[in-house]
């Protein structure tokens, strides 16, 4: 059974479905979405348990013509890269159709545009050809501006617009430059491919893996989003409804770290080697730039936008360490910041829509009236901050693990990041829940409905286990992982660098199993 | 004295051609007995008159000869051109039947100079010999002269009409006169000849042959309304009818092209290294203009015509990039563009009303929201334009940008790539109108007006269909481009 394709188009054929159900059935709408998004969810569990952990390579892979004669293929496959990536847009997605049962404006446009948003975030996962892999890659582009420019904030238009022109620039680069791969492809072996796997064996010069790897990068930076690329997220996030929010921050920032592991980084290794300090002090700077813009915000959205750029630092410095463990941690990072992130955008959601605003001076006192709120907040909040035993602190540590034996100082700096973060999301909390009840209007809100614990309990369920028992995850990604390493092995060495193994033991640490 | 000799004729090859224009003096004799107001039988007329000629062009796909002392060309080139113009001006038909009426232009010409222009667009394509091209577009010109003039109580349509009439009529002497230095550098007017003298080694006029393309250049500049002779489109295309400016957008340019790719990257290949530069230049001035003159319309058919600026710069990027490869890339765009602009020119008509021609942007306010189908149809058709993909757009894109950087244009491949971007800016500002604002016009449903939402299902699956499945396509235009080189 062709799964991949099984999973990456049961959301839009619910997409199609969806366009024939008439727009006054909401209660058939929000229900055919939800079964449309548990399906493929399903499938991806399926595919989690049938997938072999031992090998590194492409699994469950589908390949037919496309354009032959420019050698682009439908062709599809997981590796353990993926896999959990997939897993982790498969399973928020239910939530966030779930999640929109708050929304009344226009519910069929937005249930709609949810799920061909799903299709095209599991295709840009799944895709092994680079062509595939951009279409998908544009395509999330469009319902995510239509999500925000149609049912966001006071300022969504201008958001949406600066979202699209900033991936846009990005991306066409990273266009000229596959179609350069396809080309010089076509002069090495003499049939053009955009075949992820035929372009790895290209013998590129050191130039032109420079320029095509700033091409790569840069889409992938801004997706991140990197420092100084990031101007565009907390204004997408800002104004974006809630739903939008989590996507943006659970999966499609994902898009652009997944991008480095995936193409950029194997296909020009010499050049990602050279680049990777500069990328990690990127990080860094962006890792401490993040948390110290979100000690200020005033407002509880941009401050869990804000959190992400910092949060994403560490995806990014865990990455540019490469070693084994830092790449790993990186990946579970990935996985862990969706579900927090998803998480908290979730809870400011269900603020916003009792008091229909987000700043935190508005609040004060809020656990006294709403304690089931509160608990499950306090929760999504500690996974956050990386409190050991959820699963935000394996993914920090990892990362700060992997880091230290190639960057001690970016690792030092990194963990002051760690300390700030549990600052400013803690004294947020403290602000928004404990304390007096300053404000009278708050004092009639009503505590969360059964539907929207439900939302939440699975999220909560995922970081206890990821906390206390990463194991599983992070066996399945290894393999993948080594694969990548390895090729990276020379130009490390040749860099003068220790190998990734090595630096495992520099850094002291055994294997994280 | 010698007796005028009457050439041998072989008239398969000319059959497309016969049939379109039988079809036009049909439609002019027919004319004479229609006592209007309705002419709508007479856009059947030449709706049936333009399928029968598809019909007859493509069983021909495997044929090749020339006729008429070898003027004309019967090759897969000139097939996919006459097939391409009858489908834009196909659709011309079915836009215009409703939009006739809301316009009162209400007028049995129309038709007839929508045909004839046809034609010539026909003769342009199948012609290897200047001066014939040259008659083939002065044919098409004067009908489309006077169409953007047809409109005649509004003053901006008479305006359109002299304007286009003044500086076409400059572009004419310009290839005339370029013509003339090349007949002069080869004695010949039959371009395979005219290629014979300017292969190398047999280049003694080279000098004068480098100067007739020039003046080529200039003329087929002004004709595409490649920046800086570009002047002219957006008056032109804002005064002109609706469903004119859709005609001169499709067809027109893309008969100019024919016979530019044709002259060029076939017949003066051999001079390439010196015309190559100018037009890489003009390629770069084309896009740029276009697409930042764009940036600050107000009025959707002004956007559009920047916009079809912007596209004549990419088409030039093909060529400039040149060969089999650049050639059927530039063929393939021009079919999709062909489907993507009269689309969207036909929701430009599907939103006015009698009176109320709806150009301005602030009328286009939630008109996605009021009307899904039609905010659909410019959703698609704008984001395709701005070569998203998988639509068709982003398809000819791709087939150009790879054709630019084969050829080692690196550079242009990136300003191209740039320019798309700022492209995204306006064609994106036309959704953020249509459904992020609110308090526009109101818009009749499209299925009011059967033949125009014929043609926009029929441009808007098309534009998507050719997205997703692109090979087909341009398999039909490598293999036409392969006729030639």
């Amino acid at each position: 059974m062709p799964l991949l394709s099984a999973i990456v188009f049961t959301p839009l054929l619910g997409a199609l479905v969806l366009l024939f159900v008439a727009r006054e059935q909401t209660q058939a709408l929000r229900r055919a979405a939800l079964v449309f998004s548990l399906v493929p969810f399903a499938f991806s569990l399926w595919l989690v348990a049938e997938f072999d952990g031992v090998h590194g390579g492409l699994q469950w892979v589908e390949r037919a013509a496309w354009i032959p004669r420019f050698g682009i293929h439908y062709m599809l496959g997981v590796d353990g890269i993926s896999l959990f990536l997939v897993l982790l847009t498969t399973f928020l997605m239910p939530i966030v159709c779930v999640q929109a049962w708050d929304v009344h404006h226009r519910l069929k446009e937005y249930l709609v545009l949810l799920l061909v948003m799903e299709s095209a975030m599991l295709g840009a996962l799944v895709a092994t050809d680079l062509f595939l892999f951009y279409v998908f890659w544009e395509l999330m582009l469009i319902p995510m501006y239509f999500l925000i420019g149609i049912w966001g904030g006071e300022r969504r238009i201008y958001a949406a617009i600066k979202l699209v022109l900033y991936t846009m620039a990005g991306s066409l680069l990273m266009l000229v430059a596959i179609i350069y791969l396809a080309l010089a492809h076509h002069q090495q072996v003499g049939q053009y491919s955009f075949a992820w796997e035929h372009l790895l064996q290209l013998h590129l010069s050191l130039d032109v893996q420079r320029l095509l790897f700033a091409a790569f990068a840069l889409a992938f930076a801004i997706k991140v989003p990197m420092f100084p690329l990031h101007t565009w997220l907390p204004d997408a996030h800002t104004e974006a409804p809630t739903g939008g929010s989590v996507i943006l921050a659970a999966i499609l920032l994902k898009m652009g770290t997944y991008g480095f592991l995936r193409f950029a980084i194997p296909l020009f290794p010499q050049a990602a080697v050279e680049a990777m300090p500069v990328i990690a002090a990127l990080a860094v700077i962006g890792i401490i730039y993040g948390a110290l813009v979100c000690m200020v915000q005033p407002d509880l959205k941009r401050l869990v936008a804000y959190s992400s750029v910092s949060h994403l630092g560490f995806v990014m410095l865990g990455m540019a360490a490469l070693t084994l463990q830092g790449v790993q941690g990186s990946l579970m990072q990935m996985l862990n910041h969706g579900l927090s992130t998803g998480g908290l955008f979730l809870a400011v959601g269900a603020i916003y829509e009792r008091r229909h605003t987000r700043l935190i001076a508005e609040f004060g006192g809020l656990w006294a009236r709403l304690p089931v709120f509160g608990a499950l907040f306090l929760v999504v909040m500690l996974s956050s901050v990386g409190l050991p035993g959820l699963n935000g602190f394996v993914g920090e540590f990892l990362i700060l693990l992997g880091a230290f034996g190639r960057y001690p100082l970016g690792a030092i700096l990194g963990t002051t990041g760690v300390i700030l973060g549990a600052v400013y999301l803690l004294w947020m909390f403290q602000r928004v829940m404990f304390g007096p009840l300053t404000h009278p209007e708050n004092a009639a809100l009503r505590d969360l409905s059964a539907r929207e614990v439900a939302m939440f309990v699975p999220l909560i369920a995922l970081f206890f286990l990821l906390g206390l028992y990463p194991k599983p995850v992070l066996q399945r990604m290894e393999p993948a992982v080594r694969v990548t390493l390895d090729r990276l092995e020379p130009y490390l060495e040749r860099a003068g660098l220790p190998r990734s193994d090595q630096a495992l033991h520099v850094a002291g640490g055994g294997s994280a199993e | 004295m010698t007796s005028l000799a009457f050439p041998d004729v072989s008239w398969i090859p000319l059959l497309p051609l016969l049939v379109v224009t039988g079809t036009a003096v049909l439609v002019l004799i027919a004319d004479l007995f229609s006592e209007g107001p309705d002419y709508d039988a007479l856009g059947w007329i030449g709706l049936i008159g333009l399928v029968l000629a598809v019909g007859i062009a493509v069983p021909l796909w495997n044929q090749s000869g020339t006729t008429m002392a070898g003027v004309l060309a019967l090759d897969r080139y000139g097939l996919f051109f006459t097939v391409l113009f009858c489908l834009g001006s196909g659709l011309t038909l079915l836009l215009s039947m409703n939009y006739l009426e809301t316009t009162d232009i209400r007028c049995g010409d129309y038709y007839t100079l929508i045909l004839f222009s046809t034609v010539g667009m026909i003769l342009m394509a199948m012609s290897v010999d200047l001066i014939v091209i040259f008659l083939g577009l002065e044919v098409m010109s004067i009908a489309a002269y006077a169409l953007a003039g047809i409109w005649r109580t509004q003053v901006r349509s008479n305006e359109a009409a002299l304007k286009y009439f003044v500086l076409g009529a400059f572009a004419s002497g310009f290839l005339l006169l370029g013509i003339a230095l090349l007949f002069g550098a080869s004695g010949e007017t039959l371009l395979p000849r005219i290629a014979e003298s300017a292969a190398p080694g047999s280049a003694d006029q080279r000098m004068l042959l480098v100067a007739g393309a020039a003046l080529l250049l200039v003329g087929f500049g002004f004709k595409v309304a490649a920046a800086p002779f570009h002047s002219w489109a957006p008056d032109v295309y804002e005064g002109a009818p609706t469903a004119v400016t859709a005609f001169m957008a499709a067809g027109i340019k893309a008969a100019a092209f024919a016979a530019f790719v044709r002259i060029f990257v076939d017949t003066l290949s051999p001079l390439a290294a010196d015309w190559r530069d100018a037009l890489w230049v003009l390629a770069v001035l084309t896009m740029s203009v276009g697409n930042f003159s764009a940036l600050v319309q107000r009025n959707i058919k002004r956007l559009l015509a920047y916009s079809s600026i912007a596209h004549a710069g990419y088409l030039l990027v093909g060529m400039v990039a040149g060969g089999e490869g650049g050639g059927a890339a530039v063929l393939f765009y021009l079919a999709v563009y062909t489907l993507m602009t009269v689309g969207a020119f036909a929701v430009v008509i599907a939103l006015g009303r009698r009176g109320q021609p709806n150009e301005d942007l602030d009328d286009w306010a939630g008109v996605g929201l009021r009307n899904p189908f039609l905010g659909f149809a410019m959703t698609v058709f704008m984001l395709s334009l701005a070569g998203v993909p998988p639509l068709a757009g982003f398809m000819g894109k791709f087939y150009l940008f790879s054709a630019a950087l084969d050829a080692g244009y690196v550079w242009l491949t990136v300003i191209a790539v740039l320019n798309s971007l700022v492209s995204v800016y306006y064609y994106v500002g036309v959704l953020v109108k249509m459904y992020m604002t609110e308090g526009g016009a109101e818009v009749e449903a499209p299925m009011a007006r059967p033949y125009l939402f014929a043609a926009l299902l029929a441009t808007v699956a098309g534009t998507i269909v050719v997205g997703l499945f692109p090979t087909p396509w341009f398999e039909l235009a490598r293999r036409s481009m392969e006729s030639l080189v």
